[in-house]
C-alpha cells in the first residue's frame, strides 16, 4: 500500500530526480572513463523521465483520435510532444554515447588505460 | 526563392554536409570546393536576408518552417541580431575553410571530405542556434554543433581525444541541464516557440518552477559559453584541436552560446525577476572570469593556452556587460562578441600556422619569426593589439563602451577589473609581440622569408583588416546594427 502523498506521477519524478543525482554523482566521482559515460546515459535518461513524466494524465488514453471522431475531449488523451521531443533526444544521446565511445576506443589504444588517474600520469611523461 | 533565405542559411551548409563525404571518395579536391562554395553562399544568403531585415521599419522576418504557424510549427526569426550574428557565423566559417585548404592538402585525402562534412555540421548547428525561434529546436542545434565539434576537435591528436572526451562530459552536462530548463517553462506555459513563450510567461504567476527552469537554462548555456567558474574543459579542448578547427571554434562557439544566453535571458524571459537574478549571478561571474582568465594567461608559456585563458577573460567582458542590462553596456557587449570573434579568430589562426610551418607554439619559440613570417605576424599584431583595446582598432571601443557600462550603473568592482585585465592582457600580448619582432638575436643572418602560404595567410590578414575597419567605422556599426539588436524592455 502506498503513501497518499505518493501518487504515480510524483513516483515519476522522483524516479528522474533520483536518476539525475545518480549521473551526476558518477560523472563526478567515478575515475574509470567508461563509467563516467555511463553516468552521463543515465543523467540523459533522467531528462527523458522527466519529460515523459510531463506527458502522463491519469485515465487518459495514447493520443490516437478516430477519423470519425466529432467531440474530442483534450483531457481523455496523454501530451504526444513531450514523447515526440524525446524521441529527438534519444537520437542525441545515442550520437553522443557513439562520439565518446570512439573516443575511448582511441584513448585505450594510445595510453592502454581509461582510468582517469593512470591516464594523467601517462599525460605527464 | 529569396522568401526562403532564413531557412536557406540553414540548410545550405546542412545539405552539403552530407553530399561532401561522398564526393570527398572520388576527389577531396572537389569536395573541399564544394565546401567552399556552400560556405560562399551561406556568407550570401545571411548578409542579403540581414541587409533586408534592416531596411524593413519593425526589423523582423519570421520564416514558418514547412507553413505551419507558430506555436505549432517551428519559427526562424531573423532580425538585426540574429541577422548579425549569421553574418559573423557564416564569414568566420568560410574564413577558417579557406584556411583548412593548405592544411588539409598535407592530411590524408580520403579524410578530407569527412573533415568537411563535419565542418559543414558545425556551421550549420551554430547557424541553427542563431536563427532558430523554438528553444527545443535550439537545443537540437546545440547538440548538433557540439557532436560535430568534438569530432573535429579530437582530429589534433591523441592529447586532443582526451581533452575532447572531457569536453564531451561537461557539454552534454550542459545540454542536459538546458533541456531540463526547458521541460520546465514548457510545463508551466505549453508552449516552446519564444515568442509565445514570453507573453505567456509574462502572464503566469511567479513561481519556483519558473525560477529552478531559468536557473536550469542560464546554467546549462554559461558552461556552453564557458562562462567562469564553468570553462575547465576550453583550454585543453582549444590547445590541441588542428589550427583551423581552433581558429573557427574558438572564434565563434562560446559567442553563440553567448547569444543564446542573451536572446533567451532579455527576448523571452525579459520580465521575470528570476532572470534579473540570474543577470546578477552572471554579473559576478562574468568579473571573475575577467580577471581569473587574464591573470592566468599571464602564467602561460604556450601561446595557444594562453589565447584560450584569454578567451576565458574575453567571455567575461560580454557576459558582465549583458549582466548591466544598460544600452550602453549591451551594446558594448554585442560590439565585444563581433570583435572577439575576429579578433581571437585571427590570433588563432595565426598561431596554428605558425606551429604549422614551423612546430613552434611557445611564446620563446617565437623569437625571431616576424622576420620570417612578416606578414603572418602582422596580421597577429593587428589582432593583438586590438586584444589589448588600443585605438583605432575595435577592441577600443567594445571596450570603452562596456567601461562607459560600468561607470553608468557605478560597478566600480567591474570597472577596476575591465582596467586591471587591460593592463594584463598588454603584458602578455606585448610579451608574445616583442619575441616576434625585437627577440631574435640581431648578430645571426636573417633566416630565410618564407610567410605562411596564400591560402592560410590571406584570411588571417582579412580579419586583421577587418578588425582595424570595424575600428575605424564603429559609429555605423553601432547605430544601424548594435543599437537595433537592444531588446524591447531595454531600448
Amino acid at each position: 500500500m502506498m503513501p497518499e502523498f505518493l501518487d504515480a506521477s510524483t513516483v515519476q519524478y522522483l524516479q528522474a530526480a533520483a536518476l539525475l543525482l545518480i549521473g551526476l554523482y558518477g560523472i563526478v566521482a567515478r575515475s574509470h572513463l567508461l563509467r563516467k559515460l555511463m553516468a552521463m546515459n543515465i543523467l540523459q535518461v533522467a531528462v527523458i523521465v522527466f519529460f515523459i513524466a510531463l506527458s502522463t494524465k491519469s485515465g487518459a488514453t495514447v493520443p490516437v483520435v478516430p477519423a470519425d471522431a466529432v467531440d474530442i475531449d483534450p483531457a481523455a488523451y496523454v501530451n504526444p510532444l513531450p514523447h515526440a521531443l524525446m524521441l529527438t533526444a534519444i537520437v542525441v544521446s545515442v550520437s553522443t554515447t557513439g562520439v565518446a565511445l570512439a573516443l575511448l576506443i582511441r584513448i585505450r589504444r594510445r595510453y592502454g588505460t581509461l582510468n582517469e588517474s593512470a591516464l594523467l600520469d601517462r599525460l605527464r611523461e | 526563392m529569396s522568401e526562403h533565405l532564413p531557412v536557406l542559411i540553414v540548410v545550405v551548409p546542412l545539405s552539403a554536409a552530407f553530399v561532401v563525404p561522398l564526393l570527398g571518395r572520388r576527389s577531396s579536391g572537389a569536395a573541399h570546393i564544394v565546401t567552399l562554395g556552400a560556405l560562399a553562399a551561406t556568407l550570401v544568403a545571411a548578409s542579403v536576408a540581414l541587409a533586408r531585415v534592416l531596411r524593413t521599419a519593425d526589423g523582423v522576418w519570421r520564416y514558418e518552417l514547412g507553413g505551419w504557424a507558430p506555436p505549432w510549427g517551428i519559427e526562424y526569426v531573423l532580425d538585426p541580431l540574429s541577422g548579425g550574428m549569421s553574418v559573423l557565423v557564416a564569414g568566420l566559417a568560410l574564413a577558417a575553410a579557406i584556411y583548412a585548404g593548405p592544411y588539409l592538402r598535407t592530411a590524408d585525402p580520403d579524410r578530407i571530405g569527412l573533415f568537411d562534412s563535419l565542418y559543414l555540421l558545425l556551421v550549420a548547428g551554430l547557424l541553427g542556434i542563431v536563427v532558430t525561434g523554438d528553444l527545443f529546436n535550439l537545443y537540437v542545434f546545440l547538440e548538433i554543433s557540439a557532436i560535430a565539434a568534438y569530432a573535429l576537435l579530437s582530429t589534433g591528436g591523441d592529447r586532443a581525444a582526451v581533452a575532447t572526451f572531457r569536453y564531451l562530459l561537461v557539454g552534454t552536462v550542459a545540454a542536459s541541464c538546458y533541456l531540463l530548463g526547458i521541460g520546465y517553462l514548457y510545463a508551466l506555459t505549453g508552449t516552446l516557440n519564444m515568442a509565445d513563450l514570453s507573453v505567456r510567461l509574462a502572464a503566469a504567476d511567479e513561481s519556483t518552477a519558473t525560477a529552478v527552469g531559468v536557473g536550469l537554462i542560464v546554467i546549462g548555456l554559461a558552461i556552453k559559453a564557458a562562462v567562469f567558474p564553468f570553462h575547465g574543459w576550453l583550454p585543453d579542448a582549444y590547445t590541441y584541436a588542428p589550427p583551423p578547427v581552433t581558429g573557427f571554434v574558438a572564434a565563434v562557439m562560446t559567442k553563440v552560446s553567448a547569444y543564446a544566453l542573451y536572446r533567451v535571458l532579455y527576448f523571452v524571459l525579459g520580465a521575470e525577476p528570476a532572470a534579473a537574478s540570474a543577470l546578477v549571478f552572471l554579473g559576478w561571474a562574468g568579473v571573475a572570469a575577467i580577471v581569473a582568465g587574464s591573470w592566468l594567461a599571464l602564467a602561460q608559456s604556450d601561446v595557444r593556452r594562453m589565447l584560450a585563458y584569454s578567451s576565458v577573460g574575453q567571455m567575461g567582458y560580454i557576459i558582465f556587460g549583458f549582466s548591466l542590462g544598460s544600452p550602453i553596456a549591451i551594446v558594448g557587449a554585442l560590439f565585444h562578441v563581433l570583435n572577439h570573434a575576429l579578433m581571437k579568430g585571427c590570433l588563432f589562426l595565426v598561431t596554428g600556422g605558425i606551429r604549422w610551418r614551423t612546430g613552434v607554439s611557445s611564446v620563446a619559440g617565437f623569437a625571431g619569426l616576424g622576420r620570417r613570417l612578416p606578414l603572418s605576424a602582422t596580421a597577429f599584431a593587428l589582432a593583438a593589439v586590438s586584444m589589448v583595446g588600443l585605438p583605432p582598432t575595435a577592441g577600443f571601443f567594445s571596450k570603452w563602451y562596456l567601461l562607459l557600462g560600468a561607470f553608468e550603473a557605478e560597478a566600480w568592482v567591474g570597472v577596476a577589473a575591465l582596467v586591471g585585465s587591460s593592463w594584463l592582457s598588454a603584458i602578455y600580448f606585448f610579451r608574445v609581440l616583442e619575441r616576434l619582432f625585437v627577440g631574435a638575436d640581431e648578430t645571426t643572418p636573417a633566416p630565410e622569408r618564407r610567410d605562411l602560404p596564400f591560402g592560410m595567410l590571406a584570411p588571417a590578414l582579412a580579419l586583421a583588416v577587418v578588425v582595424l575597419l570595424l575600428g575605424l567605422f564603429h559609429q555605423p556599426v553601432v547605430t544601424h546594427l548594435l543599437e537595433r539588436a537592444l531588446p524591447p524592455t531595454v531600448s
